[in-house]
């Protein structure tokens, strides 16, 4: 199917089937009980996984298969949204123009920064990958953020490029040359897909559920499975070979013939495309974008999920990138009240006990949760959520071996 | 005029002087040894030859072109195929990737970006590496992890690496050091198939006599980095000039 063997189809297959049945599977408790709080059903989170799914995709491309960490992708989800936010400011608010302009703005930095990088390797390159992000860090936040109109005038550069700590917001005055300055009723238009506005979304009421199907969700979904697709192409072809033979013996590569910088450029790019797209997608979903998108936590945020989910496989990072953001948003909500409630049950003294051993790892200590968990699966399961995935479907399939033979000794003895 | 001309080549590192004058003429179809005691310049002047190293002064030139200033990948374009000490294969890849990644090479140059198309549909190279193997005895690992396997096999699957390219010139360098009798007698007996087959010239640097003198037709020894003598090897078995530089004065 579309050029892939049969594992890689039946995979996309899954995939597509995921996620567009994803606000159904990922709200399965009814609305108003006590479980409700797991449900991540909602518009916002579910854009964000897939987002960020596009995100980890694309450094997957980079790091699962040349090994090269970098530590500045950020810097590119940050372009891309300002990309976007300048197309939404200056021509009108279409959606696909706006990606346009960040994938190719974002090929750009991405040219730059690893021509630059890719002239050392290992630690040395993480480094310098993490310079430049911390570099368009400080552009975004005060260097690109001054007055460029002059002080008389109250003009579209008033905060100049990136409206430095408050983000770059739309206003009424802005241009919008080929769409509508303002809507009928005098508000800053929305993003839309040729009128299809990115926030619309319908409710299906069944019982105590409510399932939410938002525009924005599938529209940045399509665009996930696209970059999947792409990205399966990309590892199955001669192309991802050679990136894979640079991880494991460059100068073996040299003295066969090829040329490694360039492969390694043109992986570089492609990852810092995808991430500029995803930056994009962001500002769609949300016409806001902040120089907090470029800082290195954000970097390293999806380092995190690339190897959480599994370096090098092709669902990994999309895996990795769920779990995160589920851990960021649903565990970040629980608060002590709702932990007294869960063990109301215990004695009081053991309630409270309990609860206190609890409490740090919630709410604002996800990250401590979030560790935790990083760890366990870095030292039992390196290859990531995937190999545990593939650890348990060989312990079921053992298990059925010895059913069906225990079964067929039976009748032996 | 040989395949491979070697002219007045001297590399100096500091204070030693590591190649001084060195004057090698590889001709076309022959297998050609370069022998020497530790320290003789061998691998220096190796490295010379594929672009690791720039000579200070002199000339290397293969089939009529220079050499020099070109990087490694640019030599191995020009047909000159390198298989290392420790044998150096993509140990991350499959017996059968293992093979590809030369064959692209040689078909499409250093650099192509060929994104979107599959591996599987490439039926052409497959048959061409496919066949290498064949010839190697190896089409029963293709699909084998290469990291996995004997350190035998591992250096015929990168001489395969290399055969598959076609290369005007195979470069050996120590290509039996470590190895147990059997096995360098094995890698001898593909070596001399190898050459039976293709007819391609081999430049081979070598320490075990017993290798040289099975395979050699013209053999030059180095000793502190300057050619003592190059003949055939009935010659310089006895040459007095080779036993001092192998066993000192006192011999």
């Amino acid at each position: 199917m579309f050029g892939l063997d049969k594992k890689d189809g039946s995979l996309l297959l899954i995939v597509t089937a995921l996620v567009i049945f994803a606000p159904f599977l990922l709200n399965p408790f009814p609305e108003g009980s006590a479980l409700a709080q797991f449900n991540a059903g909602y518009p916002d989170l579910m854009q964000r996984f897939v987002i960020f799914g596009i995100f980890a995709i694309g450094f997957n491309i980079l790091f699962g298969l040349t090994g090269y960490l970098s530590f500045g992708h950020a810097a590119f989800l940050g372009v891309g949204s300002y990309a976007a936010m300048w197309m939404f400011k200056l021509f009108g608010m279409n959606v696909l123009p706006a990606l346009a302009l960040s994938m190719i703005m974002s090929a750009l930095f991405a040219v730059v920064i690893g021509y630059v990088s890719l002239r050392r390797s290992g630690i040395y390159f993480s480094i310098l990958t993490l310079a430049f992000a911390m570099m368009s860090y400080a552009l975004a936040y005060s260097v690109l953020a001054t007055d460029m109109d002059g002080p008389t005038q109250q003009g579209l550069l008033q905060k100049g490029l990136t409206g430095g700590e408050t983000g770059l917001q739309l206003t009424l005055q802005d241009p919008r040359i080929l769409g509508a300055q303002t809507t009928a009723d005098g508000n800053i238009p929305v993003p839309t897909l040729f009128g299809l506005e990115m926030r619309s979304a319908t409710e299906l009421v069944l019982g105590d559920w409510v399932f939410t199907f938002s525009a924005g969700y599938y529209f940045s979904a399509v665009v996930m499975l696209i970059a999947f697709y792409l990205s399966i192409r990309i590892f199955r072809s001669p192309f991802g070979m050679v990136l894979r033979s640079i991880k494991s013996n460059q100068q073996r590569l040299t003295y066969t013939g090829m040329n490694p910088r360039p492969y390694m450029l043109a992986a570089f790019v492609i990852s810092g495309m995808y991430a500029g797209l995803a930056g994009g997608l962001m500002a769609a979903m949300d016409p806001l974008a902040g120089p907090e998108r470029m800082f290195w936590t954000a970097s390293g945020e999806v380092v995190l999920m690339t190897i959480l989910g599994g370096v090098g496989t092709l669902i990994g990072p999309v895996l990795g990138a769920g779990a995160i953001k589920y851990m960021e948003n649903i565990i970040s909500k629980i608060n002590s009240d709702i932990l007294h409630s869960w063990f109301a049950f215990l004695p009081d003294g053991l309630e409270d006990f309990i609860v206190a051993i609890i409490y740090p790892f919630i709410g604002k200590g996800w990250h401590l949760t979030l560790g935790i968990i990083f760890m366990l699966v870095v030292i039992f399961l390196p290859g990531g959520l995937v190999q545990g995935g593939q650890k348990l479907a060989a312990l079921f399939r053992r298990k059925k071996q010895e059913d069906t033979k225990s079964a067929t000794t039976e009748p032996a003895e | 005029m040989g395949l491979l001309e070697v002219k007045d080549v001297n590399k100096r590192f500091g204070g030693l002087q590591a190649l001084g004058n060195v004057n090698l003429s590889v001709a076309e179809q022959t297998v050609h040894a370069i022998i020497g005691p530790n320290g003789a310049g061998k691998s220096t002047l190796l490295n010379c030859l594929v672009g690791k190293l720039i000579p200070d002064t002199g000339s290397v030139m293969f089939d009529g072109q220079s050499v020099l200033g070109r990087t490694p990948f640019e030599i191995n374009q020009m047909g000159i195929s390198r298989v290392f000490q420790t044998p150096e294969i993509f140990g991350d890849l499959t017996v059968m990737e293992n093979m590809l990644i030369p064959c692209f090479a040689k078909r499409d140059g250093s650099f192509a970006l060929h994104g979107i198309r599959s591996v599987v549909s490439e039926g052409e190279l497959r048959d061409q590496a496919e066949q290498m193997l064949e010839d190697v005895n190896m089409l029963d690992k293709r699909n084998m992890h290469s990291a996995s396997m004997s350190r035998g096999d591992k250096r015929r699957l990168e001489m395969a690496m290399c055969l598959v390219q076609n290369p005007k010139l195979l470069l050996l360098d120590e290509p039996t050091a470590g190895m147990a009798r059997a096995d360098t007698n094995n890698t001898i007996d593909l070596l001399k198939e190898i050459k039976e087959k293709r007819n391609i010239t081999i430049a081979i640097i070598e320490h075990d006599m017993h290798v040289v003198f099975s395979l050699a037709e013209r053999i030059t020894v180095l000793a502190q980095g300057t050619p003592l003598v190059e003949d055939t090897p009935e010659n310089i078995k006895g040459h007095p000039k080779v036993k001092e530089a192998y066993l000192g004065e006192a011999a």
